[in-house]
C-alpha cells in the first residue's frame, strides 16, 4: 500500500527570542492554527482524521504533556482525534511524516496529520534537561560535546574555512530573499491573534541586506565554550588527527532560532478518493542512520544513501534536495560526500536564513520541497536532516 | 558511668554537654575507619539517650583533628563488594541517626581535618574551626584516586554550592581557615581552643532545634540547585573539563561528578546510597590502587629513606658546598638553605655566584607576596647562602655538589681542586645528567666518597632526585646522599651507573618512538594528541623541542650505544631535522613553530616531509608503541640492576618524566595492561616495528608464570 501526502502547510517563522513576533502565541496555538488552516483549505471531513503526530524537541513547560493531543483538542476536529508527540531531535518533523507513512503502508491507519511544532522563544532549548549532555556516565565516556563544537569539528576535519562557511550562509540568505520576493512559499500561512489580526505575515528571520563582509565581522559562537568548558579537548581526544579546533560557526552561518509549526496530511489511496482529495506526493523511502556522537552531525549523507537504496534509486535520480542547514558545515559536508552540486540543494535557502524551529523543521522542509518540485515541474526530492546525539534522517518523495 | 574512654575516644560531660574527643591511641594519627565509626556512634547514641545532655561537641585530643581515611585498609583488595557496600551503608545509617537524633552536634575542629576527618564534621550541625595558618581542611581523596565516601561527596555541594563543591571535590583542594569560612565549609572561626569550646557550648545553648541543610525543605543551595541555569551549566561544563583533565583515565573524577549529578536531585539518604555504590566501585579500581601504591605509600617510604643502606649511621649535613651557580646550582642552594643548611655557592666570578644567589631572593620575594614566607625568614635563609670564587671555604663542608657545565675536563679540574681542601671523610657529588659517575669518579682520589645526585629542573619544583651509584661508591656515600635528599624534602631513588642513568634513558625511548611514528607516516598531531590522551603531560615531539633536538644529536655522538641500533635511526632523523634548521623551542623552530605571542603550531612541512597519512596506524597501536617502549626500557633497567626495585622505577617514571600515575608508573604499567597481553603485544611489535620491542627473558618468565611485575622484587 502507498502512503500519499495530500497536502502540506506551515506557519511563518518568527524569531525565537523575546522580541520575536510569535512569542505571544503558545506552541499549542501555533500547531492549532495549521490544523485549522488545513481543515478550512480542504473543507476536510475531520471525522476521518485519526491521529495528530507532531515532532517537538523540547517537551517541557508549554510543550510538555503531549502537545500533539493538546493541539488536536484545540483544533476542534472532535474528541475522536488522538495525538502523539515525537522526539527525534532535529529530525522530529520528518520522523512524524515517516511514522505516519509507515502506519498507512501497514494498513493500521487511513488518514493522519503529521508535522511538528516548536516555540523556541517560549520554551528555550535545554529547558527539558539533557541526560546525554549532563549525566557524566554518558557524557564523559561518549565524548559528548555541544552541537556547535561538533559543527566546528566537521569544518576543521574537512577543511572548511571561515570564508567557505560564510559564503554558504550568504547564499542561503540570498536564495531565501529571492524565494520570498517571488512568492515561492505558497504553502505558508500567517499567524493570527485571537481577534484574527495577523501577527506575522512573512518569515521574520530572512535578511535580504546580508553581506559577506557583514558576516565576516561576527564573532565565533563556540570558541569560548570550547576552551573554557574543555570541549575542544574532548573533540580532539576523539579525533586526534585534529591539531587545533577551527571555530568557524557564528550566529550568521548557523540555523536561526525561531518559532513555528507545520503539518502534512498523509493517507492511503482509498481515503483520498472517499474524501475527494488529490494526492500531491507519495513517500518512496524513509531511512535513519546512526553516527559517532562526538562529530554528531554527519548523518545526512549515510542516511540519504540508505534511503536511495531503499527506493532503488541513485543520487542522480533526485531532482532537488533539502538538507537542513543546522550549521553551514552540515550541507557542505553532504555535498562533498555525495557529490551533489549546490544548485540542487536548498534552492530557496535554508534554516540559516529562514530558521530552524527544531520539532517542525523536517515537516517544513518537506512542504518547501513539494512546492518547489511542482513549481519547476520536477518529480523526485530528498529531505534530510542531521540529528543530535549522532543520527541522520532522510526521506524521498515522488510526485503523483 | 557518665564518662569513659577507649582506644578511640574520650567521652566526658561539661555543663550538660557531652564532649566526644577523638583520640586513637594505637594509631599515629586519628583515622576514619569502620572500627572508629562504630565507637563514635556508640558515644553519640549514649549522649542522645541521656536526658540530661543538651548537645554534643565533637573534637580531638590530638594536635590534628583527623588525618583522613585509613589508606592501609582501602588499598587492600575487596573480597566481596556487597559486604563492603553494606559496611558503608551501615556507616551512613549510623551517622544519619546521630544527625537526625534531635540534639545539636557541634564540630570543634582544633586541627587539620582532611578526608574522612572533615566528613566526620559534616555529620555535625555546626562547624567551628581554629583560625591558625597551619590548619587546613578539605576532601583530598581524589588526589589519591579515591572519592570522599563518608558522605562528603553527597553533602559538600549543599554547603558550598555545586560549582565550588565540584571544584574542591574534583581537585582535592585543601583550604585554610579563612577560605573555608568564606566558602561555607565551616560556620565559624575561633581564635584558640578555649574560644572554640566556648563558642561550641554557646551554639548548643542557642540552637536546641537543629536540622541539616540536606534535610531542610526550605534550604536553598548557594548559587542555585541542580536544575537552576547555573546548575545545568556547571554540570555540563564539568563534564567537558573533567574529560579534558583526565582523558577518561582517572575514574575517581568521573564518579565524583556522577555522585553529585545523580545524588543532589534526590533525598540525602538515597544520595548517600549512590555515593556508597560509587565508593565501593572506586576502591576496587586498579587506578586507585596504583595511585595509592605509588603516589602515597611509595612516596612516603622513599621520603623516610627506604633506599638507604640500613647499617649506615645518619649523615647530618650542616654545611653544603655547591660548585657552579648556574640554574641547577642556584636551585640546589635555595632548597638546601631552606632546609636550614649553610651553603657555599661558588662560581668563576663573584658576579656569577651572586646571580645564582639572587635566584633564591626571587623565589622568596614571590613566596612573601603569596603569604608563604615572611621577610624575617627570607633574610635568615639568604644569610645562610655565602658566595665565593675560592675553593678554600669548602674545607669544612659535609657535602659538596658539583653543578658545573657538562664537560668532563672541567669536571675533572673542579673535582681535583675541591678534593684537595675537603676533609677525607666527606662526600662529593656530581649533579651530572649525562656523564657516567664511574667515569667522573676517576678524577677522584676517594672514589668511594664520590656519588651522583641528579636533580631535575627547576630544582625548587621537581620532587625527584636520582642518586647515582658509581662502581666504587660506598654505602656511606649512598646513605649520605639519601639523608641529604630527604632532609631537603625531596624523594630519592637510588640508581646504578648506566648510560642516561634511569630517567633520561627511559624518557629517551618516548622521544625516539614519537620520532619513529612520525617517520613512518603517522601525522604529528595524532602522535601528540594520542600521547596526551594516554596521560603523558606533553607530546613526544613537543617535549623533544623543549629538551632540544640538538641535545639528542650530542647525546648520541658523545656516547653511541652499539647495543641499541634504534639510536642510530634516531640520530639520522635528528641530523636531517637540524639540517632543515629545526633544532628546538629555544630557537623558535623544531617540530613546532613558535610564533611570538601565539600558541605553538606544528610545522606545516612535516606532513609532506614524512608523507603523513591519517590511516597509517590505528590509534591503539600508536598509543601502545609510545607507552610499551617506555615500560620495556624500565624493565630492562630493573633487569640490569640499574634500578633496585619496582617502586623506584615507578616513582622515577611518575616524578621524573611524567609517566601517568593511573598506571602506577612505567613498571606497574605492565600489570595495568596485563603482563601476558603486554608480552604478546611487544612480541608482535618486535616483528612489525623492530627489535627494540624484544621482550627480556625474565619478563617473559614472569608472564609465563602468571605473575605480577611486583613479584620481580621477591
Amino acid at each position: 500500500m502507498e502512503a500519499y501526502i495530500y497536502d502540506a502547510l506551515r506557519t511563518v517563522r518568527g524569531k525565537g527570542n523575546k522580541k520575536g513576533a510569535l512569542m505571544g502565541n503558545t506552541p499549542t496555538d501555533l500547531a492549532t492554527q495549521v490544523l485549522v488552516a488545513l481543515k478550512d483549505k480542504h473543507d476536510l471531513d475531520v471525522t476521518q482524521v485519526e491521529d495528530v503526530m507532531l515532532g517537538c524537541v523540547t517537551q517541557a513547560k508549554d510543550q510538555a504533556a503531549n502537545i500533539a493531543k493538546s493541539a488536536a483538542q484545540q483544533s476542534g476536529y472532535g474528541d475522536h482525534l488522538c495525538g502523539v508527540s515525537l522526539n527525534r531531535f532535529c529530525g522530529s518533523g520528518l520522523e512524524a511524516i515517516n511514522q505516519a507513512a509507515a502506519y498507512i503502508k501497514a494498513g493500521f491507519r487511513q488518514l493522519i496529520i503529521a508535522g511538528g511544532v516548536e516555540s523556541m522563544s517560549r520554551v528555550p532549548m535545554g529547558s527539558d534537561g539533557a541526560g546525554f549532555l549532563m549525566d557524566p556516565a554518558q557524557a564523559i565516556s561518549g565524548h559528548i560535546v555541544p552541537q556547535g563544537i561538533s559543527a566546528d569539528l566537521i569544518a576543521t576535519k574537512y577543511g572548511y574555512s571561515r570564508e567557505d562557511v560564510d559564503k554558504f550562509a550568504y547564499e542561503s540568505q540570498m536564495r531565501a530573499s529571492h524565494a520570498e520576493s517571488n512568492n515561492y512559499f505558497i504553502s505558508r500561512i500567517p499567524v493570527k491573534d485571537i481577534n484574527g489580526i495577523n501577527v506575522l505575515n512573512t518569515d521574520e528571520n530572512i535578511r535580504p541586506s546580508t553581506t559577506l563582509e557583514g558576516l565576516t565581522k561576527l564573532n565565533p559562537s563556540f570558541e569560548a565554550m570550547g576552551a573554557m568548558a574543555g570541549f575542544d579537548a574532548v573533540a580532539i581526544d576523539r579525533y586526534p588527527e585534529v591539531e587545533v579546533m577551527n571555530h568557524v560557526h557564528h550566529a550568521g552561518n548557523s540555523s536561526a532560532i525561531v518559532d513555528g509549526a507545520a503539518c502534512t496530511l498523509i493517507g492511503n489511496e482509498a481515503i483520498g478518493k472517499t474524501l475527494g482529495l488529490k494526492p500531491r506526493f507519495k513517500i518512496r523511502a524513509a531511512a535513519i542512520y546512526g553516527t559517532d556522537p562526538t562529530i554528531m552531525l554527519t548523518g545526512p549523507a549515510p542516511a540519504s544513501e540508505k534511503a536511495l537504496k531503499q527506493a532503488g534509486m541513485t543520487i542522480s535520480d533526485i531532482d532537488l534536495f533539502e538538507v537542513n542547514e543546522a550549521f553551514a558545515s552540515v550541507p557542505m559536508l553532504f555535498m562533498e560526500k555525495l557529490g551533489v552540486d549546490h544548485s540542487k540543494i536548498n534552492v530557496n535557502g535554508g534554516a540559516i536564513a529562514l530558521g530552524h524551529p527544531l520539532g517542525a523543521t523536517g515537516c517544513m522542509l518537506t512542504g518547501t520541497l513539494m512546492d518547489e518540485l511542482e513549481r519547476r515541474d520536477l518529480n523526485i526530492g530528498l529531505v534530510t536532516l542531521c540529528i543530535g546525539g549522532g543520527m541522520g534522517i532522510a526521506s524521498i518523495i515522488e510526485r503523483v | 558511668m557518665s564518662t569513659y574512654k577507649n582506644d578511640y575516644l574520650e567521652y566526658t560531660i561539661e555543663d550538660n554537654i557531652a564532649i566526644i574527643s577523638v583520640n586513637q591511641i594505637n594509631e599515629p594519627a586519628n583515622l576514619y575507619s569502620f572500627d572508629f565509626i562504630h565507637h563514635f556512634y556508640e558515644a553519640g547514641q549514649k549522649a542522645l539517650a541521656d536526658n540530661t545532655i543538651k548537645g554534643i561537641i565533637v573534637t580531638s585530643s590530638r594536635r590534628m583533628f583527623m588525618a583522613g581515611g585509613d589508606l592501609r585498609m582501602l588499598s587492600k583488595p575487596i573480597e566481596d563488594p556487597k559486604v563492603f557496600f553494606d559496611g558503608m551503608m551501615e556507616i551512613h545509617k549510623k551517622m544519619r541517626s546521630l544527625e537526625t537524633g534531635g540534639k545539636p552536634i557541634v564540630a570543634a575542629i582544633n586541627g587539620i581535618a582532611l578526608g574522612g576527618g572533615y566528613e566526620l564534621t559534616l555529620n555535625c550541625h555546626h562547624r567551628i574551626l581554629i583560625n591558625h595558618p597551619k590548619i587546613k581542611i578539605g576532601l583530598p581523596e581524589s588526589k589519591v584516586g579515591l572519592l570522599p565516601g563518608g558522605g562528603g561527596t553527597a553533602k559538600l555541594p549543599y554547603l558550598t554550592g555545586i560549582q565550588k563543591g565540584l571544584t574542591y571535590l574534583l581537585q582535592g583542594k585543601e583550604l585554610r581557615p579563612q577560605q573555608a569560612l568564606a566558602d561555607g565549609l565551616v560556620n565559624e572561626l575561633a581564635t584558640d581552643k578555649e574560644d572554640m569550646m566556648l563558642k561550641a557550648k554557646q551554639w548548643i545553648e542557642q540552637n536546641p532545634n537543629v536540622i541539616q541543610p540536606w534535610d531542610n525543605k526550605k534550604y536553598r543551595i548557594p548559587e542555585g540547585g541542580f536544575w537552576s541555569p547555573t546548575g545545568v551549566q556547571t554540570i555540563i561544563g564539568a563534564n567537558g573539563n573533567v574529560s579534558k583533565m583526565t582523558h577518561g583515565n582517572y575514574p575517581a573524577q568521573r564518579y565524583i561528578l556522577s555522585i553529585v549529578h545523580d545524588g543532589i536531585q534526590v533525598p540525602i539518604d538515597r544520595a548517600l546510597e549512590i555515593e556508597a555504590r560509587y565508593f565501593t566501585k572506586i576502591v576496587s579500581t586498579k587506578e586507585a590502587k596504583n595511585i595509592i601504591r605509588t603516589g602515597f605509600f611509595g612516596i612516603q617510604a622513599a621520603k623516610k629513606g627506604k633506599s638507604r643502606p640500613k647499617d649506615q649511621a645518619a649523615y647530618p649535613i650542616k654545611k653544603l658546598g655547591i660548585l657552579g651557580a648556574g640554574m641547577m646550582g642556584a636551585g640546589i642552594a635555595y632548597v638546601s638553605a631552606k632546609a636550614g643548611m649553610d651553603v657555599i655557592l661558588k662560581d668563576t666570578t663573584l658576579d656569577l655566584a651572586e646571580r645564582g644567589k639572587s635566584y633564591s631572593k626571587k623565589l622568596l620575594d614571590k613566596a612573601i607576596s603569596r603569604n608563604r614566607s615572611t621577610p624575617e625568614k627570607a633574610t635568615a635563609l639568604l644569610e645562610r647562602i655565602q658566595t665565593t670564587t675560592e675553593v678554600q671555604p669548602f674545607h669544612d663542608c659535609d657535602l659538596v655538589i658539583e653543578a658545573v657545565f657538562e664537560d668532563p675536563n672541567l669536571k675533572d679540574k673542579v673535582t681535583k681542586e675541591t678534593e684537595a681542601v675537603l676533609s677525607e671523610d666527606k662526600i662529593y657529588a656530581s649533579n651530572t645528567s649525562t656523564i657516567p659517575i664511574t667515569l667522573l669518579a676517576k678524577s677522584s682520589a676517594r672514589p668511594e666518597n664520590f656519588i651522583g645526585i641528579h636533580f631535575f629542573s627547576p630544582v625548587d619544583k621537581m620532587p625527584l632526585v636520582e642518586i647515582i651509584v658509581g662502581e666504587k661508591t660506598s654505602d656511606k656515600a649512598i646513605a649520605a646522599a639519601v639523608d641529604y635528599t630527604t632532609t631537603i624534602g625531596k624523594i630519592p631513588i637510588v640508581v646504578n651507573d648506566s648510560r642516561g642513568f634511569y630517567t633520561s634513558r627511559c624518557f629517551g625511548t618516548y622521544i625516539s618512538e614519537g620520532m619513529f611514528l612520525l617517520e613512518e607516516g603517522v601525522p604529528a598531531a595524532m602522535i601528540e594528541n594520542i600521547a596526551r590522551k594516554k596521560g603523558m603531560p606533553v607530546g613526544p615531539l613537543a617535549v623533544h623541542d623543549e629538551v632540544t633536538i640538538t641535545l639528542s644529536k650530542h647525546v648520541y655522538e658523545s656516547n653511541p650505544d652499539p647495543k641499541r641500533p634504534y639510536q642510530k635511526r634516531l640520530h639520522k632523523l635528528v641530523l636531517d631535522l637540524i639540517e632543515s634548521g629545526r633544532t628546538s623551542k629555544k630557537d623558535g623552530a623544531g617540530f613546532y613553530d613558535y610564533p611570538k605571542g601565539e600558541k605553538k603550531r606544528l610545522w606545516t612541512d612535516l606532513q609532506e616531509k614524512y608523507n603523513s597519512k591519517y590511516d597509517t596506524l590505528d590509534e591503539a597501536t600508536i598509543a601502545k608503541r609510545l607507552l610499551h617502549f617506555q615500560a620495556l626500557e624500565s624493565f630492562r633497567c630493573l633487569d640490569e640492576g640499574v634500578i633496585r626495585s619496582v617502586i623506584d622505577g615507578d616513582l622515577g617514571s611518575v616524578l621524573g618524566w611524567g609517566f601517568p600515575i593511573y598506571t602506577g608508573g612505567s613498571l606497574s604499567y605492565i600489570d595495568y595492561v596485563g603482563i601476558q597481553k603486554f608480552v604478546a603485544e611487544c612480541d608482535d611489535f618486535a616483528q612489525r616495528f623492530g627489535e627494540r620491542f624484544t621482550v627480556p627473558d625474565r619478563l617473559r618468565a614472569l608472564a609465563e608464570a602468571n605473575k605480577s611485575i611486583h613479584d620481580f622484587d621477591k
